[in-house]
């Protein structure tokens, strides 16, 4: 080990003594203390947490499908743009691949309208 | 632009013909898919089923073709045949397609138990409508209207095409690849009960959660492999310890890591706590086709990446695996004893078939030469797992049979005096019982001798000792469930054995008729084995 990465450490030393001293000493010599029941909810904007709707919360399960459609499209599109950029370069082969996964992802679209994914209610 | 800059592309070479029973899994799955989008509802459960047949016959016979037609390995002298394939991302060499054919045959077998409607008074085992809470009004709404969910052909086939890929995987990528693509669909099917739902998903969770760790921690382990190597590729990790170019640390902790996520695949001991979970709370046709199909696609890909990318370091990874092995048995013949679900019980069972399996891993013997009489530790291994799936499916498929009021009647209480009902029912459950206890004229005796043998002569024969008191272990509690069905007076009611369609009892008859054919005449399948050979490098 060379001595030139000594300051690296000194510094890196110093680094986390002031984030540690910043987070857990500081706060507490020099901070004020007021009670607020707000303070000990679970973070809300500043809000208080309204109660829970029916069923404990729990998101719609509407909300999943669309999450998994816009994974699809989205893994799609980032397979699209360099093939569009390389497009020239690589002829027939990787347009025929292409297509293929293109009729693959849309398998999986077609399924999810068939069976009424996308109407919300 | 450097993106401009790049070189020349060159489209990869691909034998379309020889991956051609992989492409022809995955084009059946594609089309199941396409069927449960278009097809009316009424028609789609013939038509799934045929089609997922259909493929899985299809894909066999090109498996033959592939096989027949496939030449000598030019690494000769090692008895290897095939080649890799796919830019040396998929090997299709003799283990590969002696897997990829006895997975398809024990899949099809498999999805005649999914098929299976009878039992359930004209519907599938799977839940109607899995997305209805269950005991909600949507949920009894859906039975009464008699739906099924078809989707579950298309599953089988998407976890049946990525155990062909895991078990032929010639790099880590395509195999992690593999492992998911298995993995995700079986997650599912676990979930999908239609009795006892609760404990159906919760199964699924559990396998969720832990498979997905597991699959981590996998993922984690090629990286550090890849760290010592520089590769993905099986040969390029096999130079890279040959040569000692990397630093040794990567390559234990990455071995280490992979192992951890294979072993938990096979369900050993330590990582085999949610097998009997999963075991108990999947549809019985699931488990049974985990249990065959999933344990065979886990050890060859344990197999492979052990033997041919991290063969050289076999000094290093040789002792755990005897540790593990003999955890394995112990944890699996012992726990056992204890249990009074049926279900369970064979869960336990099959963690103490993988110790057994696992004692051939550790000895990696190599047979000499194909010639002889002798089987190496890979071929050992494949007739052990053609021997347990076949008895194992037979096994699950009388679960489902056995029945009461509320569905399959798993308590062992339920199936005291079973043999007094049913002398054909029982009578082909003590003979896989048998099977799984190694009595001899079964092929449970055949293959534990051929996994014994390889292990012996690779010098682990502490191993084969600790086996065989294991085995005597075991054969207790499987003597004792048979003496509960023929020499006990049934509780209560007693059990009653609902009459299947053709297509459980064609599973058992095809179980029974292979556990007594390996037991009487092994040769033609441990021939096949042989000649299967060893991976190529």
């Amino acid at each position: 080990m060379s001595y030139s990465y000594a300051p690296l450490l000194f510094f890196a030393a110093i680094g986390a003594a002031f984030a540690v001293f910043s987070v857990v000493g500081a706060g507490a010599l020099a901070g004020p203390k007021r009670y607020n029941r707000a303070k000990l909810e679970a973070y809300e904007c500043g809000i208080q947490p309204t109660p829970q709707a029916r069923g404990g919360g729990r998101i719609p399960i509407k909300y999943y499908l669309t999450a998994m459609l816009f994974i699809i499209f989205d893994i799609e599109s980032v397979f699209l743009y360099p093939f569009a950029v390389a497009f020239d370069k690589m002829g027939l082969f990787a347009l025929v691949e292409m297509v293929l996964f293109i009729i693959t992802v849309f398998v999986a679209y077609a399924y999810v309208w068939r069976r009424g994914g996308l109407e919300w209610d | 632009m450097t993106l401009l800059a790049a070189p020349a592309f060159q489209a990869p070479n691909l034998a379309y013909g020889r991956l051609s029973p992989l492409l022809i899994i995955f084009g059946v799955a594609l089309v199941g898919v396409v069927v449960e989008a278009f097809a009316p509802r009424e028609l789609r459960y013939q038509i799934q089923s045929l089609l997922a047949l259909a493929g899985l016959v299809v894909a066999f016979i090109s498996d033959v073709l592939v096989a027949s037609s496939s030449p000598f390995s030019s690494s000769a002298g090692t008895g290897a045949f095939g080649g890799i394939e796919a830019q040396g991302a998929i090997a299709v060499d003799g283990p590969a397609m002696f897997v990829w054919g006895i997975l398809l045959v024990m899949t099809l077998v498999s999805v005649l138990l999914v098929a299976e409607r009878r039992l359930e008074g004209g519907l599938t085992a799977f839940a109607g409508q899995a997305s209805a809470l269950p005991g909600t009004e949507a949920e009894r709404e859906a039975s009464a209207r008699g739906i099924e969910h078809t989707e579950v052909f298309p599953l089988v086939m998407f976890a049946v095409g990525g155990m062909m890929l895991f078990a032929s995987a010639n790099d880590f990528l395509t195999m992690f690849v593999g492992l998911e693509v298995f993995s995700l669909p079986l997650y599912l099917l676990c979930g999908l009960a239609r009795r006892r739902r609760l404990i159906s998903q919760e199964a699924a969770m559990k396998y969720f959660l832990l498979g997905a760790f597991s699959s981590a921690i996998f993922v984690y382990g090629i990286a550090m492999v890849y760290g010592f190597a520089g590769s993905f590729t099986f040969a390029d990790v096999d130079n890279a310890i040959s040569s000692r170019v990397g630093a040794d640390g990567l390559l234990l902790l990455g071995m280490g890591l992979m192992g951890v996520g294979l072993l938990f695949k096979v369900s050993a001991a330590p990582f085999h706590s949610w097998t009997p979970d999963v075991y108990q709370g999947a549809p019985t046709a699931i488990t049974a086709f985990m249990s065959a199909c999933t344990k065979l696609a886990a050890f060859a890909a344990l197999l492979r990446v052990f033997y041919v990318a991290l063969g050289g370091a076999r000094w290093d990874w040789q002792p755990v695996v005897w540790i593990v092995a003999i955890i394995t048995m112990a944890v699996g013949s012992v726990i056992a004893i204890t249990q009074t679900d049926i279900k369970r019980l064979l869960a336990y069972s099959t963690i103490a078939h993988t110790g057994f399996l696992l004692t051939a891993f550790a000895g990696a013997y190599q047979g000499t030469i194909v010639l002889t009489n002798q089987v190496s530790s890979l071929q050992a291994v494949l007739f052990y797992l053609v021997a347990y799936g076949f008895s194992s499916i037979g096994a699950f498929a009388v679960v489902t049979m056995v029945r009461d009021s509320s569905g399959e009647a798993t308590h062992l209480s339920r199936w005291a005096g079973l043999g007094k009902e049913s002398p054909v029912v029982a009578g082909a459950m003590a003979l896989f019982l048998l099977s799984f206890a190694g009595i001899p004229l079964t092929s449970g005796f055949t293959s534990k001798w051929a996994v014994f043998t390889a292990a012996w002569e690779g010098g682990a024969w502490p191993l084969v000792i600790v086996a065989v008191v294991m085995s005597l272990v075991a054969a207790f509690f499987y003597i004792r469930i048979i003496v509960l069905m023929f020499f006990s007076d049934p509780v209560g009611e007693g059990p009653t054995v609902v009459l299947p369609s053709m297509l459980t009892s064609a599973v058992v008859t095809v179980g029974a008729a292979v556990t007594i054919l390996l037991g009487v005449v092994p040769q033609p399948v441990l021939e096949l084995a042989r000649h299967a050979g060893e991976f190529v490098r």
